[in-house]
């Protein structure tokens, strides 16, 4: 046979793709179920961090039942959806492009040592692709308890500091409202002139030098996301009894 | 397989029709020669950024260091095994798809079975593709060779690669973090005296010079790599 004609040529490609596509699709949907597992208890060790608990994988999901008291998946209006799992049924992927009315918005509420925690799940964009976190709020539902940020393909070195603790650390004890009780969230800021953050009522936090795209990604994303959450967090525990 | 031969390309290495043993002397020359008188990162230079890239600790070190002994070794017998039948024109492209094909396997077991692994070197997977070395020995050994001399030379080149790798880790880790594979081995009393981590060895300059360090030390105690002008 003549290796060098075209059919030739052409016949190998084919077939090569077909094979090769073939095997990474076996591949792919028999190692599926392992992947989403890892997947599923990545989450709840990510927000149980957001509280302070630090567990590896394995040891997440019986902390996660244990100290996770309600998921709740509420409407715009901060009224629980009760037919809505938050954990499982929300892809906040493909929540976030629905408008506000047919959204639903997960809440962990978790109870340390007798202490309540709200626990916000975040997503935005970064530069060059999704960024996500878990932002966990204090029973005053103003000061930040912890929060932790991963994301998809911020540049290494740069954007995807984001993920490292001394960034995230940044955030605890900072305040999402202000004195007159507006949101204001919490801003990445390059000009607080305050690098170890030991101002906690400035709203800022300090920027990460060449991240500035992923930083702003991060401010927008935490004020996008809890102005959804705000009938919520202002409700009064009166109504918040009606709502557990 | 064993169609006539019509391959115009040079032959690189001369395979001799009667059966010679399994570890040859010269098979064992495709093991052992890239660890030391041809490495793929201190001699030949390839391989370079990953090198920066992951050496900050052991553990990634390793796995990357098994992922592209695993991807180099597959890629190279699967290569020699169709080196009859690749047509000469895609030759790249079937390299190319081989070793792209190899490494997302890796990437799937990796996310399957060390999923934390798997995120730490998150895109450093995906860039074995780029690795010189993976397409390099492809194309210059695998495409001429038996299967079980390219099996032997794709171990031998990522060892080569992976011992570097190793090596420049375990000195970033123990000077930048104090810690070996996770695990502290500078005692804190050590620390209480006023020792204090090196944050420079956890940037990637410090893997350079690190690098050019062991270069250094290896070209000193083998003569015959110092380059003659």
């Amino acid at each position: 046979m003549n290796r060098d004609s075209n059919s030739y040529t052409f016949g190998f490609a084919a077939a090569m793709v077909l094979v090769v596509a073939s095997v990474l699709a076996f591949t792919a949907s028999s190692l599926k179920d392992l992947q989403s597992e890892n997947v599923r208890k990545e989450k709840m060790q990510n927000i149980l961090s957001t509280i302070g608990i630090e567990t590896d994988r394995e040891g997440a999901e019986k902390l996660f039942n244990n100290y996770v008291t309600a998921q709740l998946a509420l409407r715009n209006d901060g009224t629980v959806d009760e037919t809505v799992d938050a954990f499982s049924d929300i892809k906040l992927a493909i929540e976030v492009k629905k408008d506000a009315e047919t959204q639903r918005f997960p809440l962990y509420v978790a109870s340390v040592d007798e202490a309540t925690y709200y626990i916000v799940p975040l997503r935005g964009s970064g530069l060059w692709d999704a960024i996500w976190g878990y932002i966990a709020l204090d029973e005053d539902r103003n000061t930040i308890k912890g929060a932790v940020f991963d994301h998809k393909g911020e540049t290494a070195g740069l954007g995807a500091e984001i993920t490292q603790q001394w960034f995230m650390d940044r955030f605890v004890g900072e305040k999402i409202f202000d004195t007159s009780g507006d949101l204001v969230g919490i801003s990445v800021s390059k000009t607080n002139n305050d690098p170890n953050d030991t101002d906690k009522d400035d709203h800022e936090v300090d920027a990460i030098s060449g991240a500035t795209i992923t930083g702003d990604g991060v401010s927008d994303m935490i004020i996008e996301r809890l102005q959804h959450y705000l009938p919520y967090l202002k409700a009064t525990p009166a109504d918040l009894a009606y709502n557990n | 397989m064993s169609k006539p031969k019509s391959n115009k390309k040079p032959a690189i290495f001369f395979v001799t029709k009667e059966r010679e043993p399994l570890f040859s002397k010269k098979n064992r020359g495709l093991l052992k020669d890239p660890l030391d008188d041809n490495n793929p990162i201190t001699v030949q230079v390839l391989g370079i950024c990953s090198a920066l890239a992951i050496t900050v600790q052991l553990k990634p070190a390793v796995v990357m260091t098994l992922s592209v002994i695993a991807v180099m070794a597959a890629s190279n017998v699967i290569v020699s095994l169709l080196r009859n039948a690749i047509p000469n024109r895609i030759r790249i492209i079937v390299q190319l798809v081989v070793v792209a094909s190899m490494v997302i396997l890796v990437d799937q077991v990796l996310r399957a079975y060390a999923y934390d692994v798997s995120k730490q070197l998150s895109i450093f997977i995906g860039l074995i593709i780029t690795n010189c070395i993976v397409m390099g020995r492809l194309e210059a050994f695998a495409l001429g060779n038996g299967v079980w001399k390219s099996f032997l030379d794709g171990v031998g080149n990522a060892a080569g690669y992976g011992f570097m790798l190793i090596l420049v880790a375990f000195f970033r880790e123990l000077f930048g973090s104090g810690k070996l594979y996770g695990f502290q081995v500078i005692p804190d009393s050590i620390y209480e005296m006023g020792y204090e981590n090196n944050g420079l060895m956890l940037l990637s300059p410090m893997a350079l010079i690190t690098l050019g360090i062991i270069i250094w030390v290896q070209r000193a105690r083998n003569r015959k790599l110092i380059e003659k002008n």
